[in-house]
């Protein structure tokens, strides 16, 4: 039973966090709204006249503003399933019994620690550089000509680096929901006779439902704004081949010095967001109710 | 009989996993094994795996050409310090909401997890010209006071989700017996939820240590953290492996190990409590 005065209390210590985020929450975004309609470029002193609606028709038929969109779909998607798909494999893989499980399990999590631009940095130099990476090496080394990884595909190229960066966020979380299955129920169907795939596909895969739900709408959330990784390896290039939307903006603002198209650009973001993750919750949140 | 069947299916796991987890690992191995190279051992073709001339030269060169430890002590700085300061404000926030339930509890915690949703691009302009007008661009002050906000929902729901699961029994024990508000708070529930605080205080610094948005865009050489520093050798030093190799050892090793010391509490962190 609560008592009147420890309800005011509890508002109290609830105040702080709540009015910082709302905070957070609002007054930049109130300031994207409205830089997003002013003629405002850093390098041009005086005054910034309100111009309306014209930044957004400028970022928006900027033929790089398609590119970008494109380009941020298919890296979130290209990386989620890539995840999902090797992270299932591999959790089933760290399920079995094998010697030295708690070491495997160490080395496979370890990328998820790599700071961005380390990752980022070490596989454009170190791998997939086509004069002196070990890529090239490997190809050298059975008569083929090195590939030259981001001048051919930059966008792959990046996602294969984010892939890696999250494939052991996704066997974490996948083997942890996999070890919380019922172990009779396998048992039991393997005794009816139920083949490994079978068995794979009506009890381990619906089990893990809840665990991939999670995994699709975090690595969402993070994956949408996939900068770094971009940033130190191609910059957005070539041309325009690897820029998504939050290098976009961040070109545009603070490399263009143009501040009113790159709020115009903020606010397309996080429209777009808004939008996954409608989709997102409509299409897996039946999932998440527990 | 069967049991040999079951040691070789044994091995045979052992062997996969085991190779899929050293070729998963291997990008750090090798930046590990190439710090200790020198230049020209580093590039060597073929490439040379063990047999080399050991060596620390890069990492004191790397230390005095670049000031290293500076950019260490920034990231120590802005990953402590907005994780103290998140903590700071969303502990109360998080016993409140478990402890003191109201109607509108479960929309108070979507809400701010919604407020992640937000993407960082979205708000970078204004954030920037603030920063900017306030003379905070490239300052340790701004960077921790915007980690603490993008981080300070993960921290509630977090230590809420650790928090939930103190039974409510021992408080109705501990009030029947006669303790005060204080001596509730700290005798009773202080202990039980202190595990709950540290794997949030470790996650959130591996989170903050890492974060690669913000520090990129808001500092330049005074305040830049690890992963701004190591973000300038994207260009000609890049190709000085060894180097290259050095520095990112240094700026990923303690993480790596804090991180390895932390994930049996990760995957709980990570997903707000829905994976246990």
């Amino acid at each position: 039973m609560s008592t009147q005065a420890s309800r005011a209390a509890a508002r109290l210590m609830l105040s702080p966090a709540v009015i910082l985020l709302l905070m957070w929450m609002i007054v930049p975004l109130a300031m994207t709204l409205w830089f997003s309609t002013l003629r405002y470029r850093l390098l041009q002193p005086g005054a910034h006249p309100f111009v309306g609606l014209r930044n957004y028709v400028f970022f928006v038929t900027d033929p790089a503003f398609s590119t970008a969109i494109v380009n941020t779909l298919i890296l979130v998607g290209g990386v989620l399933v890539i995840t999902v798909v090797l992270g299932i494999l591999l959790a089933l893989l760290l399920d079995q019994p094998m010697w030295g499980q708690g070491v495997v399990r160490l080395l496979v999590i370890a990328p998820f620690f790599v700071m961005p631009t380390v990752s980022a940095l070490v596989w454009k130099n170190m791998f997939m550089s086509p004069t002196s990476g070990l890529f090239a090496e490997l190809s050298k080394a059975v008569g083929l000509v090195p590939f030259d990884f981001f001048g051919q595909a930059p966008l792959a190229s990046v996602i294969a680096i984010v892939a890696w960066q999250w494939l052991p966020f996704a066997t974490l979380i996948l083997l942890t929901a996999l070890q919380s299955l019922d172990r009779e129920q396998l048992e039991a169907a393997e005794m009816d006779g139920a083949p490994p795939l079978k068995r794979f596909w009506f009890i381990i895969l619906p089990h893990l439902a809840r665990g991939v739900t999670v995994v699709i709408l975090i690595q969402t959330i993070f994956l949408l704004s996939v900068f770094a990784e971009i940033r130190v390896t191609t910059n957005g290039g070539p041309g325009v081949a690897s820029t998504n939307l939050p290098f976009l903006v961040y070109a545009r603002s603070l490399l263009q010095f143009d501040v009113g198209a790159g709020a115009a650009g903020g606010v397309v973001a996080i429209i777009l967001a808004n939008i996954v993750a409608i989709f997102l919750m409509r299409a897996v949140g039946k999932n998440l109710d527990a | 009989m069967a049991r040999a069947v079951t040691n070789r299916r044994k091995l045979v796991f052992t062997l996969v996993a085991w190779t899929l987890a050293l070729l998963i690992f291997f990008p750090i191995l090798w930046t590990v094994l190439t710090s200790f190279k020198s230049e020209a051992d580093a590039i060597a073709s073929p490439p040379k795996f063990l047999f080399f001339d050991w060596t620390l030269e890069n990492y004191t060169t790397v230390q005095e050409r670049s000031d290293y430890a500076r950019h260490f002590w920034n990231s120590v700085v802005i990953s402590l310090g907005s994780t103290f300061l998140g903590l700071l404000i969303a502990t109360p926030a998080a016993w409140s909401m478990a402890f003191v339930p109201g109607k509108r509890t479960r929309d108070l915690l979507m809400w701010m997890l919604s407020t992640k949703m937000m993407p960082a691009v979205g708000v970078l302009v204004p954030i920037y010209l603030i920063c900017r007008d306030l003379g905070l661009l490239d300052s340790r002050t701004a960077l921790v006071v915007i980690l603490t906000l993008i981080n300070l929902p993960i921290i509630v729901w977090m230590l809420y989700s650790y928090f939930k699961e103190i039974p409510g029994e021992i408080l109705e024990a501990a009030r029947m017996d006669g303790a005060s508000l204080r001596s509730e708070i700290l005798y009773v529930l202080a202990p039980m939820a202190v595990p709950g605080i540290a794997s949030t205080l470790l996650l959130n610094i591996i989170l903050a240590w890492n974060e690669a948005f913000w520090t990129l865009a808001l500092t330049a050489a005074k305040a830049a953290p690890l992963t701004a520093f190591i973000a300038s050798y994207s260009s000609p030093e890049g190709l000085f492996y060894a180097k290259l190799s050095a520095a990112s050892t240094m700026a990923i090793a303690p993480i790596l190990v804090m991180g390895w010391f932390s994930q049996k509490q990760l995957v709980r962190g990570l997903t707000f409590g829905a994976v246990k």
